[in-house]
């Protein structure tokens, strides 16, 4: 059991890097804490596998060091980092029995029989395997596979960190809700630090204390599901989290206040300065867009009533902006005026917050 | 260990190439030279061999009639292959398995038991010495093996294509000939690169089914060296120029080789 | 996979292929029937001889003999061909320019007509002007494939671990490739052996190749004619006279029609035989 940090960690899969500085990952620094449960989300191809394989062993960084709690581990095979993997597609020692796949991790590193049985049965147990025990690993159905990819991490009681690689992609719809609750309740049980990798903002929000959002080879932002919705740090955090995403507006600077569309909006916080020639944007989730009787003057394009809410399409000049409304509120029928509620306004240069 | 990994394939590699070399190097030596005393390479280069074998057409028909017979057995194969595979692969019918088995253990008649039966059949219908009667006689062990690797490929193209098709309003033969095989265009490719190695190397019967007129370039080389003593560079030469049209197939082939034999269920 | 669905109309897909086999298969077939239960002395007369043939074929000693030599040779060439066929799929490097290089110079022998690989192995093993006769006599062992029979089967042999071999590499690299690459680091982190890592990951995926290569291996070499009879023509003596040659020689060389044809359906059902058991074997094999 550790913490893990990632200590100015770059990675490039490019020969000469210096030439093309084709990074798939940009230099980053950060701590995994021990027992958390992460979440690794981002798009396909912004380098969360190859985050993952670097902390696995399986990749070495092409700079920067991999520390397990004080020790540095950055050139130690898979093997001797006491971590555990459960990978996209179920991998499963085909030719053996549930039960040997289970003991097969423990038996390579040379535990005595008796203990490896009490250890397989009481993982079994854990993950539902019990009575499959006995049969051949090649018989079972994907779930069943992954659960013994999963339990083949579990039965080693020093593992530093389990890591999932989006192992719910080949799961049925009804079988992955399951196995998402059985993967946070054993989160509880063996306290060991879990990192999982998804692309689905509900399978990293539910199972994650803390989201990691990555981004073309960057973390762009580290928090808990609150955070992330109330306070990107960054513009692809805010689109990219929240359905509909972040509504992002474009916006100058007047006498040090923003403004978009000749409307001066009031923003949660006082911020720095921003470089002279940013792009700068204004945040704001539809969840905290009101009608009001005063405000911007808007034109509702659209209403899609999704069930217990409604998503409103207005716009004003060109510019599209999204609002969610609750059942039970009246929207008015061609043009409107709207507010932003002040807290959750937030102001971006360059894609980063101001602070 | 890593770094010695690359020393069991190429030690083999080695061993591979080693008579081919010395084939190859005897076909540019003069006979003279050959039977003379041992050198491991040409002290009198010469391409006489292949300039007698490019000169006389009782040498290099031999060429034409072998490609001729193996074309014609490539495509028949394939193209009788095709729908017999498709069938075994998406329809059950009567006697299928027992069907698909019988084809099978044609694979394993040795030639030998059919050499005479053979000679007799193809003489009663006319067909001896011509390349049909070889591409035909082929056809016997290429066939079974075609519909084998087509099949395999064909398992791993799932059914809701073709529905899709249907669904779409293509007839069979439409759907078969517009998607169906593009779709599994690397198997046919891995097909055909069978039945022309089978149809290629095999000399028993094409040499059984021949007398003057379609005779293959492997018989007329065994009648060389039997008939006119021992010009070993002249065979050397012609050996020589066998291993070409393989080499040629496999280099257009190479990217396939391992994906084909891994893709299908082959 | 999605099931398949009953339809007798697909026999007309297969038809062509049925008439095409059944007309090389079935009519010589019936050829060879008939010939084995008859005897002839030319001029198409023929004598109703029933099982006379068969009895003799199989209590013969000659047909004994060559069977011994098949089944020996097969043996040998199969323990041989496989598993160095695996060892050097496995040292094969998976990616960048070598690949191609290798499976295409691998893949050189196969297609290389099978009298040529006689001839070919042939001027490579004589004593006198052969490279390999010339090397072995070299290092002071009395080479002669010509004389000895011992150095004849020890010629036959490497011949066909030159040519067959690659085929056995071809399938089990192809079966090796297709071993997704998180197997590998599943097998890293569980901390297993290279042992462990072949004995449970490699060699299962690879069991359907190598049954196939296996079957294949075994009936051409059971059907071995061409390179052998090239390259020894059955010698010295009948040291080297396998199943296909011996039967030859009775058939077309003394023309003793009824004899060959029963050897034939003999030899032919052996193959049968032991193609399914072999096949057998392993499916069942793979079954538990």
């Amino acid at each position: 059991m550790a913490n893990i940090t990632l200590n100015k960690i770059r990675h490039s899969y490019t020969a000469d890097i210096e030439k093309s500085g084709d990074w798939a990952l940009k230099e980053m620094d950060v701590v995994w804490q021990d027992g958390g449960a992460y979440a690794l989300l981002g798009p396909s191809g912004c380098g969360k596998t190859t985050l993952l394989n670097i902390i696995s062993g399986l990749l070495v960084p092409t700079e920067g060091r991999v520390l397990f709690d004080d020790r540095d581990v950055t050139d130690l095979p898979s093997d001797q980092r006491q971590i555990a993997q459960v990978f996209q597609f179920p991998v499963v020692y085909d030719t053996m029995t549930v039960f040997d796949n289970l003991a097969f991790p423990l038996r390579n590193r040379g535990m005595a029989p008796d203990m490896i049985t009490a250890r397989v049965h009481e993982i079994a147990q854990m993950l539902d395997l019990e009575e499959v025990l006995n049969n051949r690993a090649s018989g079972l159905t994907a779930d069943g596979k992954q659960k013994i990819s999963l339990g083949r991490g579990l039965v080693r009681s020093d593992v530093n960190v389990i890591m999932f690689d989006e192992p719910l992609t080949v799961i049925d719809p009804h079988l992955k809700w399951l196995l998402r609750s059985k993967l946070k309740e054993l989160h509880q049980q063996v306290k060991a630090t879990m990192i999982y990798v998804t692309h689905d903002q509900t399978e990293a929000l539910t199972f994650a204390d803390k989201v990691v959002v990555m981004h073309d080879g960057v973390v762009v932002q580290i928090g808990t599901p609150v955070e992330l919705f109330e306070k990107p740090n960054h513009t692809f955090v805010g689109h990219f989290i929240g359905s509909p995403g972040m509504n992002l507006l474009p916006c100058e600077l007047h006498n040090g206040e923003p403004r978009f569309e000749g409307h001066t909006i009031g923003v949660s916080a006082p911020f720095k300065m921003p470089q002279p020639n940013a792009q700068l944007q204004i945040g704001i989730r539809p969840e905290f867009v009101r009608f009001a009787e005063q405000g911007l003057p808007v034109d509702i394009v659209k209403v899609d009533d999704v069930g217990r809410y409604r998503i409103v399409e207005t716009r004003i000049n060109n510019q599209t902006i999204k609002i969610v409304s609750p059942e039970g509120i009246s929207i008015p029928a061609d043009k409107a005026h709207i507010r932003f509620e002040q807290e959750s306004t937030h102001l971006y240069a360059d894609h980063w917050i101001l602070t | 260990m890593k770094s010695f990994k690359w020393l069991a394939p190429t030690l083999y590699i080695l061993f591979l190439m080693l008579p081919i070399y010395w084939l190859v190097t005897m076909s540019f030596k003069t006979t003279n030279e050959i039977l003379g005393g041992f050198s491991l390479w040409p002290q009198e280069f010469t391409i006489a061999n292949y300039v007698t074998i490019f000169t006389d057409p009782s040498w290099y028909i031999g060429y034409l009639n072998s490609i001729t017979y193996v074309t014609i057995n490539t495509i028949i194969s394939v193209s009788v292959a095709l729908p017999a595979a498709y069938a075994f692969s998406r329809y059950r019918f009567l006697g299928d398995k027992h069907l698909f088995f019988w084809l099978l253990t044609n694979r394993m008649a040795p030639p030998a038991v059919f050499a005479l039966p053979f000679f007799q059949l193809y003489s009663a219908v006319g067909l001896f010495d011509t390349p049909i009667a070889v591409a035909l006689a082929h056809a016997l062990f290429n066939v079974p093996l075609a519909v084998w690797i087509l099949e395999g490929f064909m398992s791993g193209v799932p059914k809701e294509l073709d529905e899709t098709a249907f669904i779409d309003g293509y007839s069979f033969w439409r759907f078969f000939i517009k998607i169906f095989i593009p779709t599994i265009a690397a198997g046919i490719g891995v097909a055909m690169f069978f039945c022309f190695m089978f149809s290629w190397v095999e000399l028993l019967l094409a040499k059984t089914l021949t007398s003057v007129d379609a005779k293959p370039i492997a018989a007329i080389m065994t009648k060389t060296a039997s008939t006119s003593g021992y010009e070993l560079g002249l065979l050397a030469a012609a050996g020589t120029l066998t291993i070409i049209p393989g080499a040629f197939v496999i280099w257009f082939v190479r990217h396939n080789i391992a994906k084909g034999f891994a893709l299908g269920r082959v | 996979m999605s099931e398949k669905t009953t339809n007798q109309k697909a026999w007309l897909l297969v038809a062509p292929v049925v008439i095409l086999v059944a007309f090389n298969a079935l009519i010589p077939l019936m050829t060879v029937v008939n010939y084995s239960v008859q005897e002839t002395f030319g001029d198409n007369v023929f004598f109703w001889e029933g099982m006379k043939w068969f009895e003799d074929v199989l209590h013969s000693e000659r047909f004994h003999a060559s069977l011994l030599r098949q089944l020996s040779f097969t043996g040998i060439i199969l323990a041989i061909e496989v598993p160095l066929g695996v060892a050097i799929a496995l040292t094969m490097p998976k990616k960048g320019p070598w690949v191609s290089v290798c499976l295409v110079l691998m893949a050189l022998p196969l297609l290389i007509p099978w009298n040529v690989v006689g001839a070919m192995w042939n001027i490579f093993a004589l004593p006198d002007i052969g490279l390999l006769g010339k090397m072995i006599n070299g290092l002071g062992i009395d080479y002669n494939f010509t004389q000895q029979p011992m150095a004849a089967w020890f010629t036959t042999i490497l011949m066909d671990v030159w040519h067959w071999t690659s085929l056995v590499v071809l399938l089990a690299y192809a079966g090796l490739c297709s071993i997704p690459d998180a197997y590998y680091q599943a097998a890293r982190i569980d901390g297993a052996s290279r042992w462990a890592v072949f004995r449970f990951i490699q060699l299962p995926k690879m069991k359907r190749v190598l049954t196939i290569a296996v079957l294949l291996r075994f009936m051409d070499s059971f059907m071995i004619y061409t390179e052998p009879f090239v390259l020894t023509g059955g010698g010295p003596g009948n040291t080297t006279t396998f199943l296909s040659i011996d039967l030859v020689k009775i058939a077309l060389g003394q023309f003793d029609l009824g004899p060959a044809a029963a050897m034939s359906l003999i030899y032919f059902l052996i193959i049968l035989l032991l193609s399914w058991i072999f096949y057998t074997l392993m499916m069942r094999n793979e079954e538990q």
